[in-house]
């Protein structure tokens, strides 16, 4: 039998169905949207979210090009400019890159892939969603009033102090971080579980597909990186707000310590945005070279180590402070050093399509777009590790153009090939190929376009965040056509947009298994029905539904008139124990509703916590307290462990 | 029940229901969320360190806050973790009248701590806005307290389920967590007074 043809679950009959819907079901209307704890209900919502934040961010990149396109030009103010330049690059890292790559593909993927019924902890995931939704309109909102944050994504100090910012407008940023963070963290803990206690049996640790891999590093990293920015944007909040002298050089305060703080989170977050990428790259390769990965355990290794590493290159964002020299060199040798897990990486894929036999299906353009990109971006990359380098071409369009290629190549090239991948398994439907080259043409075209001149334009000194430059510097023409390129990514984001709504209602039925790939996710119906697995599969290797033997075995034994779910223990998977996962609830958003207040209102009354504390913690108890026949019903089948 | 098409099958009928400690999946929760705070506090700490190496009069022009205060508070929080254990036991056998009780020591014990941090910020001989290190030991005391006021929250409404009957095998594996997480907030506790406290003197 062929690869891909193994029924590792096979179908449910309809009584059977009917039996687990009613279970798992999720509750609807429009009472019931504010209840659901489904992953993939979501997972969904981040993914959806999180585009309109990419497209509205996109926005406003479109309209600062077209403000640069010409010198002297008069369509944005300094003011506004200020603001969009601001508002876009938090937006793309904060409400797009983060909750897209790491949130929504990790939430509606992470279960299936793992072959459980729900993610571990599925009310803190709601939790989570709602509270970077009210984040995102809180940042918004500012914009929207004409005061939006204006001081660069990263705020630094002293100008983002009280000193030289009056006003809300740095505090709409500094409380989005808090948002945001938070909802990230929550989903790391949802995943990191997930990973680690919700496997299928035979999924041991070296059996996990490289994805979980991922997204389990990542969880890692968002643990120990995000408390750093929380913090630090918490000390800026409260020294505008309540009069710390944090960052106050008169009164002992120090700038650098925000600087610090901030790329301690920083650079580890360039990772987080970049490893799904990789994860998603290799997923693609293997399904297409239709063979297993080359260099499973390189790529762990890889993979680890740039967690690790991503840790200790921080002070590169900050050469031209004038450090001590014989730190820079220590940063300088491992920002270098992070080349080497990350060339493992490269080699690795290549030598999987080397010897695969490649079907070069459209989700490979956008990987094929991923190595041509951000191979480059990495080049430059190399060139700003040099301090002599990076001190002559600091905040020029440079390095606009370095970030960009590793940012949108490391990130927006494999999420579009990964939407093309997986929309089929969320909607059913296969999306529109013709279309999607069109997509791929105008967007690598228009991207080489726009960010590929801008290395020129910082060579030749263009500064960055400048709203408009004097005819004689003679950057007009190179401009014009950087200008060009972005209307062409828009119109490439645009087809995509048109692809996906006339794919949903006329794309070809996909079938559970469009790409004949090998994990789990592909075992099971597009899109899955909420108790995701109608028998609890078992794995056989990396591939599970490549590798799984002509009689794989299913899980039996797992209760279905309740959410019953097995959990395995971390290394190898073998069964442990059954646990409840939690009803459908509404208190996860009557508590983000209640943390937004009090975030909200500690912005303009730090005082205001003493009280708006108190819903939050009625919220979260209403969120615990056990029902009562939830309670008696397993009080009559628990059994404890020996 | 329908059976699945003839194959093989992993049975796991038998499997418990109620396990306590690392096989607990809340276990692995209440760990990651310890991680995400404790990186917090000790961003601070190290903040705290770092304007240490930026002045040489420390603690800059106001004296370092009133001993008595910070060592009875850290005494009380070392005395807490007799009851926290005892609970941990307690829960582990399916007594839940111990448990009780437990919960209910514990609680009072968070309560007297909570009123002795009142006194520790009153004797911190400086208000948060006269500098970097005031606003530094102001925060890292109010971080804490943050943690100290949730798990003493949290300990109450658990004492008040104990007395309900809604308590079955997963709500016990909730009372040993919750001991757990009180560890965290006395280890956090003895190294922040450590630092806000000792190292305004020793170093």
């Amino acid at each position: 039998m062929a690869i891909g043809e193994v029924p590792v679950v096979p179908p449910p009959s309809a009584m059977r169905h009917a039996r687990l819907l009613s279970t798992w079901g999720e509750p609807p209307g429009f009472f019931g949207w504010f209840k659901k704890v489904h992953h993939t209900s979501i997972g969904t919502r981040f993914i959806v979210t999180a585009f309109i934040f990419f497209v509205l961010g996109g926005i406003l990149a479109v309209l600062m090009r077209l403000q640069l396109a010409r010198p002297e030009n008069r369509f944005l103010g300094p003011d506004k400019y200020n603001q969009f330049f601001t508002v876009h690059g938090s937006t793309m890292i904060f409400l797009f890159a983060v909750p897209l790559m790491f949130q929504g593909f990790g939430t509606y993927l992470v279960p299936l892939i793992v072959g459980a019924r729900n993610i571990a902890f599925p009310r803190l995931a709601a939790f989570s969603y709602y509270i970077y939704l009210f984040g995102c309109l809180f940042f918004w909102v500012g914009l929207l009033l004409n005061i939006g944050a204006d001081r660069g994504w990263f705020a630094y100090v002293t100008l983002s102090g009280p000193d030289y910012s009056p006003g809300k407008r740095v505090d709409f940023w500094a409380q989005m971080i808090t948002f945001t963070e938070t909802s990230a963290l929550a989903t790391a803990v949802c995943l990191a579980a997930t990973i680690l206690r919700h496997r299928a049996p035979g999924m041991s640790l070296n059996r996990m597909p490289m994805i979980l891999w991922e997204k389990l590093v990542l969880s890692f990293m968002v643990i120990f990186a995000m408390p750093a920015v929380m913090l630090s944007s918490s000390m800026l909040l409260l020294d505008r707000t309540v009069g710390t002298q944090f960052f106050n050089p008169a009164e002992g305060g120090d700038v650098l310590l925000y600087q610090h703080l901030f790329w301690f989170f920083g650079h580890p977050d360039v990772y987080i945005i970049f490893l799904p990428g990789t994860a998603i790259v290799t997923t693609l390769v293997t399904c297409f070279a239709r063979r297993h990965i080359f260099g499973y355990a390189a790529l762990v290794i890889s993979t680890i180590s740039v967690g690790f590493i991503g840790f200790g290159v921080w002070v590169h964002h900050m050469f031209a402070t004038g450090l001590p020299q014989l730190g820079e060199s220590f940063f300088t040798a491992a920002t270098l050093m992070i080349v080497v897990p990350t060339a493992v990486q490269f080699f690795c894929w290549i030598a999987t399509l080397w010897n695969g036999r490649v079907q070069f299906k459209f989700p490979m353009w956008w990987v094929a777009g991923f190595f041509f990109v951000f191979m480059i971006g990495g080049l430059s990359g190399l060139m700003l590790a040099s301090v002599p380098v990076d001190t002559q071409v600091h905040d020029t369009f440079f390095v606009v153009a370095h970030f960009h290629y590793v940012l949108i190549g490391g990130a927006v090239f494999p999420m579009f090939g990964a939407l093309y991948f997986w929309i089929p398994k969320m909607t059913g439907r296969m999306m529109n190929d013709h279309l999607g080259k069109w997509n791929f043409w105008l967007f690598f075209i228009g991207f080489n376009l726009t960010f590929f001149t801008m290395h020129f334009l910082g060579l030749r000194g263009m500064t960055r965040r400048v709203y408009t430059y004097l005819p004689e510097m003679n950057w007009g023409a190179l401009n014009l056509l950087a200008s060009a390129g972005g209307l062409l990514m828009a119109a490439g984001v645009l087809v995509f947009i048109v692809n996906f709504f006339w794919s949903r209602n006329n794309g070809r039925t996909a079938g559970a298994d469009p790409w004949r790939a090998g994990s789990l996710e592909w075992a099971v119906p597009s899109p899955p029905p909420h108790y995701n697995f109608a028998e609890l599969p078992t794995v056989n290797g990396r591939e599970a539904l490549w590798d799984a033997a002509p009689r794989q075995p299913v899980v039996i034994g797992v209760r279905e008139d309740m959410r019953e779910t097995l959990v395995t223990d971390t290394l190898d998977a073998d069964p442990d124990h059954k646990m409840d996962s939690p009803e459908p609830s509404v208190w996860p958003f009557w508590t983000a509703v209640a943390v937004s207040v009090l975030f909200i209102g500690s912005v303009f009354s730090a005082k205001s916590v003493e009280y708006t504390s108190i819903p939050v913690a009625i919220t979260i108890i209403a969120w615990y307290w056990p029902r009562w026949g939830e309670s008696q019903r397993r009080k009559a089948t628990e059994i404890w462990s020996e | 029940m329908e059976r699945v098409s003839e194959r093989p099958v992993l049975d796991v009928s038998d499997l418990p229901t109620v396990v306590f400690g690392p096989r607990n999946v809340v276990w692995l929760g209440t760990i990651l969320f310890m991680l995400i705070e404790g990186t917090m506090i000790a961003m601070l700490w190290a903040s705290y360190f770092y304007y240490r190496t930026r002045s040489s009069d420390w603690p800059p022009g106001v004296f370092p806050p009133v001993l008595k205060w910070g060592i009875a508070n850290s005494i009380v929080f070392l005395v807490s973790l007799a009851p926290a254990a005892w609970i941990r036991r307690r829960a582990r056998t399916g007594d839940v009248v111990g448990c009780r009780v437990g919960l209910m020591a514990l609680a009072a014990f968070g309560l007297v701590n909570t009123a002795l941090r009142g006194f520790e910020f009153a004797n911190l001989n400086c208000r948060w806005s006269a500098n970097a290190y005031a606003s530094t030991i102001w925060v890292l005391m109010g971080i804490h307290s943050a943690h100290l006021l949730t798990d003493v929250i949290e300990t109450i409404v658990l004492a008040a389920l104990a007395f309900t009957d809604r308590v079955e095998g997963t709500r016990l594996a909730d009372f040993d967590e919750n001991s757990m997480y009180w560890y965290f907030v006395v280890g956090v506790a003895l190294v922040t007074n450590f630092i806000v406290y000792g190292a305004s003197r020793l170093f």
